[in-house]
């Protein structure tokens, strides 16, 4: 018995040997293939992270990463104590929450709106006409709205001057321009942002209407008991999953419409560093004010990530 | 039924009109752009053109694709797109199909996959992105266009989801056969996943063909600069200081109608493929945001 015992034991052990060398062949081209993704995201990836390093460091390109002389927390005193700074962050902040807000509220009502069609030709036309502006870049759509904002004869101005209104220089009004983005923003992502809704809508089980129907509850009441509840898991994903883009306030968006005129209301973190950093060469500041940015996105979107996973059992992968 | 009911018809009537309203709104800004482009530039300067052309002429577009400089950036623009769109799709696969394998073959699987999931959580930012291209000696080259982006763990995530979902026996099958996993790869799980392929490639050419930002930072000579920089420094920034244009040139260029003619090519390629794009992008978007 015990002899058996042994041997088979042996045999076991030869056996899981045996697998796992064979185990190691037919994986060693798997981790092969991974070789050069892992190589391309260390050097374009992790290295630009470690070059966060020189918003503690007085960067000069000529002295390089070594040689340049740390400064410590210089960067970011300077970055919280000079309120033209703190009015960057502010204005940030403001026009992604906004732009988060509505760019939930609209899409759901575009959905809801859209979901009353019974008319599938209408519908689908409806659908091709509001994705397009999502596709086009901001350098596009900021050409096209340069000139129809534009006071001296743009479309927009030649309209309102029917109703009488003075013109308006949409884009180089701080009382108008943060306004003007916000909308033009939802102008262009609200299309595209009904598609996940619609999804959802058309998963919805038509049973519980026919029930309802039967009950005698009018359309405001289904929408209202079935619709929207239906919705909520969805809705809370995507609710909590933007706060992810806090203080992503849309670079290019934004630098295809400001002008100097309106740095005071528009200017936000994204373009301020590009100018601070790449304009005028103060590379270690304008570092630490991207740090910060990335530092309070990242913290961000790993709290979202968790909310979304206790709440609605959302997985990335 | 709801819908027989007086009420929910005339909500019904507003709803039609306030929708084809809206929708028209979605497409005003570029048929004024089209009606621009093919009116007379006096009328266009003028402020006369609504939605349909003033003294019809195709002027702006000889003029436009009469510049040499414009010509030139289309072409870079479309091997920036062509490379941008291989490159990155092959690295795509190679990186999403060992992902796609269980655990017990592949060991670590959970920690590599968060290896690439994490850089969708944090960034460097730009300015140590533009040290590191002037480091790596890439400045003025077409590949700092095109490296920078060949990974993207949103792609990896989407591809290795699409790859978990084919069965597993297929595989069993090939490996039987004596297919190495390169082979199984493009011979069995490249044809099976075409429609996610499909939707990746397209998301990579609409972001080659509309990015515009890294060739402003990254080019120093115009003449290399993609379409969409081009178009951002001549219509966007006004500024001609890098194109060395003659005087006559330049108030060519700055005319109206050809600024709309500039726009509605740089828009055309998307308008093309635009089908696809729908299509393809709604599945895309299904696919990675409700597929629990």
């Amino acid at each position: 018995m015990e002899e058996t015992n042994e041997i088979n034991n042996h045999e076991n052990k030869r056996r899981t040997v045996k697998k796992s060398k064979l185990n190691w062949k037919r994986a060693a081209p798997l981790y092969l293939m991974l070789v050069p993704g892992v190589i391309f995201c260390i050097v374009f990836q992790y290295i630009p992270m470690a070059g966060l390093i020189i918003a503690f460091k007085d960067f000069k390109p000529w002295l390089g990463f070594a040689e340049s002389p740390w400064v410590g927390l210089k960067h970011f005193e300077f970055l919280f104590s000079y309120s033209g700074n703190l009015q960057v962050i502010y204005n940030t902040v403001i026009i992604s929450v906004l732009k988060l807000v509505l760019g939930l509220i609209v899409p759901i009502a575009f959905a809801l709106l859209l979901n009353e069609i019974r008319k599938m030709v209408f519908k689908r036309t409806i659908q091709t006409m509001v994705y397009l502006p999502y596709f086009l870049s901001w350098v596009i759509l900021g050409g096209i709205l340069l000139d129809m904002l534009s006071p001296e004869g743009g479309l927009v101005n030649n309209f309102l001057g029917f109703f009488g209104i003075d013109p308006i220089f949409f884009l180089g009004s701080n009382t108008w321009f943060r306004p003007t983005v916000i909308i033009s923003d939802i102008w262009k992502e609200f299309g595209f942002s009904t598609i996940v809704y619609l999804a959802t809508l058309a998963g919805i089980n038509p049973s519980l209407y026919e029930a309802a129907e039967m009950d005698g509850a009018t359309r405001k009441k289904q929408t209202w008991h079935i619709t929207l509840p239906c919705m909520m898991p969805i809705i809370v994903v995507m609710g909590i999953l933007s706060l992810g883009n806090i203080l992503n306030a849309g670079f290019d968006q934004i630098f295809n419409l400001y002008n100097p005129l309106v740095y005071e209301t528009g200017d936000i973190i994204d373009t301020f560093v590009y100018r601070v950093g790449l304009v005028k060469g103060d590379f270690g500041f304008a570092t630490a004010m991207g740090m910060f940015k990335s530092v309070i996105g990242f913290i961000f979107i790993v709290i979202a990530y968790r909310l979304a996973y206790k709440f609605a059992d959302y997985k990335i992968f | 039924m709801y819908y027989k009911n007086r009420g929910y018809k005339i909500f019904n009537v507003f709803n039609y009109v306030f929708l084809s309203l809206l929708a028209i709104l979605c497409l005003i800004p570029l048929i004024h752009v089209l009606a621009v482009s093919f009116s007379g530039s006096a009328a266009a300067a003028a402020g006369f053109v609504g939605l349909w052309p003033v003294n019809f002429t195709i002027d702006a577009y000889t003029e436009t694709l009469g510049n040499e400089k414009f010509v030139n950036s289309i072409f870079v623009s479309i091997q920036r797109t062509i490379l941008g769109t291989v490159i990155p799709m092959l690295m795509t696969m190679l990186i999403a199909y060992p992902l796609s394998k269980s655990n017990d073959i592949i060991k670590g699987r959970a920690m590599i996959t968060w290896f690439f999931v994490f850089t969708m959580l944090f960034s460097g930012g730009i300015i140590p992105n533009y040290i590191l291209i002037l480091e790596l000696g890439l400045m003025n080259s077409m590949w700092s266009l095109i490296l920078p982006h060949t990974i993207s763990a949103f792609h990896i995530v989407l591809l290795l989801n699409f790859f978990r979902s084919i069965p597993k026996e297929i595989e069993e099958a090939a490996i039987m056969d004596g297919a190495g996993h390169i082979k199984t790869l493009f011979k069995i799980y490249l044809p099976l996943s075409m429609p996610a392929i499909a939707t990746l490639s397209l998301f990579m050419m609409v972001f080659h063909w509309n990015s515009w930002f890294d060739g402003l930072i990254y080019m120093s000579s115009s003449s290399n600069y993609p379409l969409a920089t081009f178009l951002q420094t001549v219509i966007v920034q006004q500024d001609f200081s890098q194109l060395n244009l003659s005087p006559e040139e330049m108030a060519n260029i700055s005319e109206r109608t050809v600024k709309s003619a500039q726009i509605f090519i740089g828009a055309l390629p998307i308008l093309l493929v635009y089908p696809f794009l729908q299509k393809y992008f709604v599945k895309g978007i299904v696919l990675g945001g409700v597929k629990e």
